[in-house]
């Protein structure tokens, strides 16, 4: 069945409300209300393959100062493995010393993608 | 106090990333008697407990998260040797530049600097600040003290939540608390536009299906000894609560994102003129406030939402800072104000010194309202010398125009007028 989602395009602060209309097949047929190309680029990717970044933080043990080391998706993960990935990290903890960089867990959710600390912990 | 005064060149008050870029800004000036002063254990600011990703943009052409990109100017400023002391906290500064701090392994320090850099950020508006009848139970907290609860301590504030105010921090909380488990029900926004950024909107609420509710407030809280509930309604374009909206949400939590205020009482103390909008020093176009000698950038100056101008306009500031101690204080010259009109709140710097400028003044501003299809236009005196079109200009987002040397040295104006023109 065709279908129509609104969005608000966040490529530039203009904000343009989109209509992205699917085809039964789920392939975008128009993207209306944008106000330059960008806004077509990026309703046409988060409908059809929507994708975030995650960033959350995780208990760290044997660091001086530090209660939590700050971490996140080396790249984006799909936004529907948003939650996986969060789950996944659940109840894990680090062991100082921590750097900026370092694979904390590998292949997260059985998205392909490590997670990585973005703070330092020693 | 008789015993000696420690001498230095520049002092850094504050090592955020305003502090951080000045200092290796003056350092690269060719300025190598830098020190920070900084109170907390570590350096990086406020940046140390925004986790998210989305700085460093335009500096690192990269998305960083705060941490990280505190990280790369910690590494600079390590890589220069700068100086700094932790645990320090300023207590006063005297109008001939003479840093009081404190630090638990020096006691009470006294420091003649050459010239003083202002750099101490912002905080929140405190909930006293807020009209809203009632117990003051647990269970309130500023957006920003549960950040640093959340991301630093690892202690989630509550489970059942309700934000009041749309600034970036709120949005941000209301992602950040989703993860840990808790349930955001709704943010409430007392003006009809959110002053948080588009992009947070959408990834830190309508990624959750979190409802923002516009021209809504908080009219009354609920509970003893703990929030047990929150109740909301609608306002009128008068900002006054129209009786029959009234919607009760039971919760145990509420987050105030209301807004930041520049943190200036030590600039007040010094005599610094500060601005009745801002809420941060008044500057000239190197960034030095009304006393001489002192400078100012970052969020103490005005509130920012995008770091990388903060280092760009703290980087100034340091060039400023090493300028002025290696070349001593300017003749008094005929000061340029800048008059901020028709949409425009105000202008960083708001005067020029009306000495011979050597480079181009970059303007950073804020608008009144939302406006689309507008001009920015800057007169010198009677005449029209930029002329830029905008789609769209927003109160959450900061503006910038640049005005250029040659012009400014060329026209010689008495002042200089930055508005908003629809034609
Ligand atoms: C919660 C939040 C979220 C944000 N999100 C984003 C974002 O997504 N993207 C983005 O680009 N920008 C974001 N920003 C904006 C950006 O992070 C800030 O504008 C920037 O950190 C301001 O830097 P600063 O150095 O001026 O202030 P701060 O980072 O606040 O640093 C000030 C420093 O001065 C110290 N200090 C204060 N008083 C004294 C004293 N008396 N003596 C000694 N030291 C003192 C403080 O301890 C602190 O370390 C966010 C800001 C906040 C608050
Ligand atoms: S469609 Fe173009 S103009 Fe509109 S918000 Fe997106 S990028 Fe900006």
């Amino acid at each position: 069945m065709a279908q129509t989602r609104e969005l608000t395009c966040i490529r530039c602060p203009m904000g343009c409300a989109l209509t992205v209309e699917l085809d039964d097949s789920g392939a975008v047929t128009s993207v209306t209300g944008n106000s330059c190309p960008r806004g077509a680029q990026y309703g046409r990717d988060e409908v059809t393959n929507p994708v975030r970044t995650v960033t959350t933080s995780m208990p760290v043990v044997g660091a001086s100062h530090a209660h939590m080391v700050s971490v996140k998706t080396q790249t984006d993960v799909p936004k529907g493995k948003v939650f996986d990935v969060i789950a996944a990290l659940a109840g894990l903890t680090a062991q100082a010393p921590v750097a900026i960089g370092d694979v904390l867990v590998h292949d997260v959710a059985g998205t392909g993608v490590d997670v990585v600390a973005t703070s330092n912990a020693r | 106090m008789g015993n000696s005064i420690e001498k230095r060149a520049i002092v850094i008050v504050g090592g955020g990333p305003a502090g951080l870029a000045a200092a290796v800004a003056a350092h690269e000036a060719g300025e190598r008697d830098v020190l920070i002063l900084e109170r907390d254990t570590q350096l990086g600011g406020i940046l140390n407990q925004c986790i998210h990703n989305g700085f460093g943009l335009h500096t690192f052409h990269e998305e960083l998260t705060g941490p990280e990109y505190a990280a790369r100017y910690v590494a600079q400023v390590d890589e220069l040797g700068i100086e700094r002391r932790l645990g320090t906290m300023v207590l006063d500064i005297s109008e001939d530049r003479v840093v009081t701090a404190v630090s638990a392994t020096d006691g009470i320090t006294r420091i003649q600097a050459g010239a003083v850099i202002l750099a101490m950020g912002c905080r929140e508006r405190p909930r006293g600040a807020l009209a809203i009848p009632g117990y003051r139970p647990a269970g309130i907290y500023s957006a920003g003290t549960a950040q640093r609860l959340v991301n630093i301590e690892g202690q989630l504030p509550g489970r059942e939540v309700v934000i009041l105010g749309s600034g970036d921090i709120g949005l941000i909380m209301a992602r950040r608390m989703t993860f840990e488990g808790a349930h955001v029900q709704c943010v409430a926004e007392i003006m009809p536009y959110s002053g948080g950024l588009k992009r947070n909107i959408v990834q830190c609420l309508d990624d959750f299906g979190i409802p923002l509710l516009l021209s809504h407030t908080v009219v009354d809280i609920e509970g003893r000894d703990r929030v047990e509930a929150v109740t909301i309604a609608e306002v009128d374009e008068r900002m006054k609560p129209i009786p029959g909206t009234e919607r009760r949400y039971p919760c145990d939590t509420l987050l105030l994102s209301v807004g930041l205020l520049p943190e200036n009482e030590l600039s007040r103390e010094a005599g610094v003129e500060l601005s009745g909008v801002t809420r941060g020093p008044v500057v000239n176009e190197r960034l030095e406030t009304s006393v001489p000698g002192v400078f100012a950038c970052g969020n103490v100056l005005h509130v920012h939402d995008l770091v990388d101008f903060v280092s760009q306009e703290a980087a100034a500031a340091g060039r400023s800072a090493a300028a002025y101690v290696a070349r001593g204080e300017d003749a008094a010259a005929q000061r340029v104000d800048i008059v901020a009109t028709d949409g425009v709140r105000y202008t960083v710097p708001a005067y020029l010194s009306g000495s011979d400028l050597d480079q181009d003044v970059t303007l950073r501003f804020r608008v009144g309202g939302v406006f689309r299809d507008r001009y920015v236009s800057v007169y010198l005196d009677d005449e029209r010398v930029r002329h830029a079109k905008k789609r769209i200009l927003t109160p959450g987002e900061m503006e910038q125009v640049v005005i250029k040397a040659d012009q400014l040295r060329e026209r010689a104006p008495h002042t200089v007028t930055v508005k908003l023109e629809e034609e």
